[in-house]
């Protein structure tokens, strides 16, 4: 089975235990590079599936917290080529790996050794926010060629007919993002986010996760009456920052 | 990193260009350009690629830009002859006067063409950002006079070297937001911007300064820009009786070297686009984007950019705010691929030095950033003596005073040089 189903069985099987699946995002080697291995093995016990941001110079999809943790793990070197030898490291987390990297980073490392790396670390697929789907090809299909998916995102934004199209070329999850906006909000989620969770996971053949603003345990069940999973970033990294176990944060928030 | 393409796909390209069928519908300038942007504001960029098409080229849009061009800018700006820096250099100078322009330099075509643009689309708010401040002012000015409130976002570093810029755009009723992140210049300013932007994608309209980002802005920028080169090209073989041998300008993102450069493609002119040398070659001392830099993707297109080899951009040097970008336009990273344009740089001590020369012989205070150019046209003149050249002086040296006052004994030193 290519990487990517392994992303939408851990979220059905969350499902089935009556749960929306809990997708946390860390920056890779924030705060301390030296427990990135650590921390992923921890927030790997509790949570469906893992995000792993890549630090980038421009995140201009983000808001204030995860521009500090980017900006923070790059003055500590962190790189993709870290992360892979770092996910080498880790061995097999037995939760599925999802990368989120701004465009440039992943252009650099050459898709195709990238797509190779990643398969072999246990990355079932990619997130990549500044990437539209009419310039994704490429990559796409690079990914594809080792089982790997392209998660598409989609917005309250995004038109209806282009909203279907999003989710039919998703692979693994559709990436709702709840907010017109950037990531970390405090100005809580919008009031007809019911009705546009509807909407997506109508439109979807595989399962939505939401995400940008989700920050407690009621934001996740709220999305979750009306999506599959909901990814925690901002909130989960400021936890890291303080230098709190996130376990009992995250377990708080209902993972696994 | 220069001429990457095969000469056969090279002179496709260019012939392209010249003809005028660059970007193609993909926005793309052969292989750069595109739209690199999130999902997001994925609408909003088709709504303004179609608002473009429907009204940039329409006849009463025209006609109203150009009045405004006449009447609120006071184009066309002047083509001067400049004899005592033509005597020194051994070689005919002319100058395309953009500083002459309305708000002082040759921003203000743009940002008056895309104010227009977005009343037409029926936009409640505008923001900009900008980097020595001429942007922002050429924004502030023409939201005000199409009636639409402006917010401009600019870095803390280029605020302290541009100040009389921040009070300027502040007396022409702009809000003034100073960005704390990132290298706190111009690439900092453009991702704030960017974030607001996603906020409110249909209400919101983000005026873009230069040739640069996400498709359609290079064209958009470009096609308002280029009355430049229209202007200078009549004004040359009306004046100087001829076309000139090579045409120079400054490149930061690349708007007034586009709008001079590109209505004369097809012509027999060696142009040549200078990029701030800063204090040295290395990565971080300069901002001499196509001179040594590799193709990557920021801000929205896929062009020559500064970069490490994890493809995280670097950080620039330039004395002046507006050079000091780690990208470059699209279209001009075809250009060099091309060869059509040959990209060079100047340091931050040449651009000094030839401010005052100009200052000294012409009686004109001309932007550092334009100073570059001189500082390259000068160098260029004494191994190719006895041509005719045009620079193009896109502004006015006014904002630089901050800056130059912490150079005060270049002038007494070059003097006695």
């Amino acid at each position: 089975m290519p990487a990517h189903e392994r992303l939408t069985a851990a979220i059905t099987a969350a499902n089935k235990h009556n749960r929306p699946a809990l997708v946390p995002f860390i920056t890779a080697g924030y705060p301390e590079p030296g427990e990135f291995v650590n921390t992923l093995r921890e927030i790997a016990q509790v949570g469906d599936v893992v995000e792993v941001g890549v630090p980038f110079s421009d995140p201009m999809a983000d808001g204030m917290t995860i521009q500090r943790s980017s900006f923070a793990a790059l003055q500590n070197g962190v790189s993709l080529k870290w992360i892979f030898s770092e996910l080498e490291m880790a061995g097999d987390l037995h939760t599925p790996l999802v990368i989120m990297s701004y465009l440039n980073p992943l252009l650099a490392f050459g898709y195709e050794t990238l797509a190779r790396r990643a398969r072999a670390t246990g990355v079932c697929a990619f997130i990549v926010p500044d990437l539209p789907f009419e310039e994704c090809d490429e990559l796409r299909i690079a990914l594809e060629a080792e089982g790997l998916g392209l998660i598409q995102l989609v917005t309250p934004a995004t038109p209806k007919e282009r909203l279907k199209m999003l989710c039919e070329a998703s692979r693994g999850f559709v990436y709702a993002v709840t907010v017109t906006g950037i990531t970390g909000g405090d100005t809580g989620l919008p009031n007809d986010l019911a009705d546009y969770l509807d909407a997506v996971s109508s439109a979807s053949p595989i399962p939505v996760c939401a995400g940008f603003g989700i920050r407690d345990a009621a934001d996740v069940a709220n999305v979750g009456e009306h999506a599959a999973g909901a990814i925690v970033g901002s909130a989960l990294v400021e936890v890291l920052e303080s230098g709190e176990d996130p376990r009992p944060f995250l377990q708080a928030l209902g993972g696994k | 990193m220069k001429s990457q393409l095969p000469a056969d796909e090279a002179s496709a390209f260019l012939d392209a260009a010249i003809k005028g069928e660059l970007p193609d519908e993909r926005g793309r300038f052969g292989p750069f350009g595109g739209r690199y942007v999130p999902e997001t504001l994925v609408p909003a960029f088709e709504r303004l690629e179609q608002g473009v098409r429907e009204y940039l080229h329409d006849a009463d849009f025209q006609r109203e830009f150009q009045r405004e061009l006449r009447e609120w800018v006071g184009r066309p700006t002047a083509l001067t002859f400049a004899p005592r820096l033509s005597e020194r250099w051994g070689t005919e100078v002319w100058l395309k006067r953009e500083d002459l322009a309305h708000t002082g330099a040759h921003k203000i075509n743009n940002a008056i063409g895309q104010a227009l643009l977005a009343k037409r689309l029926g936009a409640q708010r505008v923001i900009a950002e900008t980097g020595a401040g001429q942007h922002g002012v050429a924004s502030a000015a023409a939201c005000a006079r199409v009636g639409l409130p402006c917010s401009v976002y600019m870095g803390a570093v280029d605020m302290e070297r541009q100040a009389p810029n921040v009070d300027r755009m502040r007396r022409l009723g702009a809000e003034v937001i100073a960005v704390e992140t990132g290298d706190k210049t111009l690439r900092a300013a453009i991702d704030e911007a960017m974030r607001k932007w996603v906020t409110d994608p249909s209400g919101i309209y983000y005026l873009l300064g230069s040739a640069v980002g996400a498709h359609p802005y290079p064209y958009l920028v470009r096609e308002l820009q280029s009355v430049i080169g229209v202007e200078a090209r009549e004004q040359m073989i009306e004046q100087a009786g001829a076309l000139p041998d090579a045409a120079f300008a400054c490149v930061g993102g690349g708007s007034n070297a586009i709008g001079l450069f590109y209505p004369m493609l097809g012509d027999d002119i060696e142009l040549i686009g200078v990029e701030a040398g800063g204090t040295g070659e290395g990565l971080g001392q300069n901002a001499a984007t196509l001179a040594t830099g590799t193709p990557g993707v920021l801000q929205g297109a896929y062009t020559m950019i500064l970069q490490n080899d994890d493809g995280q951009v670097q950080e620039t040097h330039s004395i002046s705010a507006g050079l000091d970008y780690s990208g470059v336009g699209p279209e001009h990273a075809l250009l060099q691929a091309t060869g059509r344009v040959r990209y060079v740089a100047a340091g931050d001590d040449d651009a000094l030095a030839a401010l005052e020369e100009l200052c000294e012989t012409e009686g004109i205070l001309t932007a550092l950033e334009t100073a570059h150019a001189f500082a390259y046209a000068r160098r260029w003149s004494q191994e190719n003596p006895r041509k005719r050249i045009l620079i193009g002086n896109s502004g006015r040296g006014d904002k630089d005073m901050p800056t130059l006052t912490k150079h005060p004994a270049r002038i007494r030193t070059s003097a006695s040089a």
